[in-house]
């Protein structure tokens, strides 16, 4: 049986199969993470595949600010999503809601919605560290799965879900306000 | 004998998956080298396969589950069936109600793709399901059979009979494969205005099932194609070659259409093609 879970285990990291999810970007991430699926860097060598569908995809690449108007689709998409499964956060927005971060309808970054395991920084990041983000992510669910200790790979600001929900209520306040 | 057909099931129902894998494997990394890319591992579909088997197991509802081992269970019976040498008409029923169960599991869920994927791959069983009857009516006009058996002992090679329902075969393999111009209810690609169709409701090991159950389907297509040459070896060897290579072009270089041109199109050509090659025959 050992022998099975192994092979499972190794094709965990040479099956990666994405989907992307765009909370509101400017464009650039989104043509950044299209360009690695490009015959130019043809991520197709490492069985990457972007399936378009959470129940079937194993990486969410999540590129753009978050607000509240999109952070339940967000968290449906990640929900939806079979586990083992990582989530890579894309570009400065995507990592703290970058310039837009004050915004009154934007949350902030994307682990404020959902964890996040790998963190791709750059405005936007290039391809290259795109592909090493969903590398080390995968890395990382792979060492989940042997139940290993994960937390040299731990994330930079925990995942906190009651500020998510406070800030939930502040956008129902403020659209009261206004009407 | 008995030792030979416990031999012939076991082929059928390991050696088959094997190679349905492998060609699953090669198709992909000859597309990417037509595309000018580099390609995935030869061995990426059984990577696929064991990922999707090690995934938690998200269901909509427990028929869903029932319908993709029904899938399998058809796939495998008719793969069977045809390493048995059994009667062709048994192995066209058997991967009929196989393909059905395929549509009734996307019926179950709600979800508005998985329904368009069910309708549409209703649509493509409607394509192919009365060629490939054509198909085995012409073998049955050449050789006097149905049964594969007899079929194999005919000492001269089908296709110089058959060439017209060997093009219409080609059809039925093409949707079947769920290759472009025929990739309505899902493909390989995942295009997004689809999604996946009929296999969008189907997630973790439900989704690996019905990988390998495709593979034999694969499987047992091909086979149907081989007994267009099953005097020799290397005639059987070079017409799969030959007519697999054709099919990764074809699928290279056809955009989809519609349903509605598939439907008449294929239709059409194939029963024109059919009605000539049987008349022909029937007057020989």
């Amino acid at each position: 049986m050992s022998i099975i879970k192994d092979f499972i285990n190794k094709s965990r990291i040479k099956s990666p199969w994405i989907v992307h999810f765009d909370c509101g970007s400017c464009n650039g991430c989104d043509i950044e993470t299209l360009a690695v699926l490009t015959p130019l860097y043809d991520v197709e060598r490492f069985g990457i595949i972007n399936v378009g569908n959470p129940k079937h995809a194993d990486v969410l690449l999540v590129t753009g600010t978050v607000n509240y108007r999109n952070q339940h689709v967000l968290k449906t998409i990640y929900e939806q999503m079979p586990h083992p499964k990582a989530v890579v956060a894309i570009g400065a927005c995507g990592l703290s809601g970058g310039v837009f971060r004050d915004c009154y309808n934007v949350v902030g970054g994307v682990d404020r919605v959902i964890p996040v395991d790998v963190y791709v920084p750059g405005c936007p990041p290039k391809p290259e560290a795109i592909i090493d983000g969903v590398v080390l992510g995968l890395e990382k669910f792979a060492a989940k799965a042997r139940g290993e200790d994960v937390s040299r790979f731990e994330t930079r600001r925990p995942f906190d879900k009651k500020q998510a929900d406070q800030g939930a209520v502040n956008v129902q306040t403020t659209a009261t306000q206004e009407g | 004998m008995l030792a030979q057909y416990i031999m012939l099931v076991f082929v059928g129902l390991l050696i088959a998956p094997v190679a349905g894998g492998l060609i699953a494997g090669l198709d992909r990394r000859v597309t990417a080298r037509v595309q000018s890319r580099f390609g995935p591992p030869l061995l990426q579909p059984f990577y696929d396969v064991a990922k999707l088997l090690g995934k938690e197991s998200m269901i909509v509802n427990s028929w869903q589950v029932f319908c993709a081992y029904m899938y399998l269970l058809g796939a495998v019976l008719s793969v069977v069936l045809l390493f048995l040498q059994s009667d062709l008409l048994l192995l066209f029923f058997v991967q009929a109600i196989g393909a059905l169960f395929l549509v009734f599991g996307a019926m179950s869920a709600p979800s508005p793709y998985s329904q368009v994927g069910a309708q549409r791959e209703l649509m493509q069983i409607l394509a192919y399901e009365p060629l490939l009857i054509l198909v085995f009516v012409g073998i049955y006009l050449a050789t006097g059979s149905f049964q594969i058996s007899e079929i194999l002992t005919h000492e001269q090679p089908l296709l110089f009979k058959l060439p017209l329902l060997f093009i219409v075969l080609g059809y039925a393999l093409t949707i079947k494969l769920r290759k472009s111009p025929f990739d309505f209810s899902t493909s390989h690609h995942a295009h997004q205005e689809l999604v996946k169709g009929v296999t969008t409701e189907f997630s973790g090991p439900y989704l690996a099932i019905i990988e390998v159950a495709h593979w034999y389907e694969t499987v047992l297509v091909l086979g149907l194609v081989a007994l267009f040459w099953s005097t020799s070896l290397w005639g059987m060897l070079a017409l799969l070659l030959g007519t697999y290579f054709l099919e990764i072009l074809i699928d290279n270089t056809m955009a989809r259409l519609t349903w509605r041109w598939m439907l008449s199109y294929v239709w059409i050509v194939g029963l024109v093609l059919s009605v000539l090659n049987l008349s022909w025959l029937y007057a020989s």
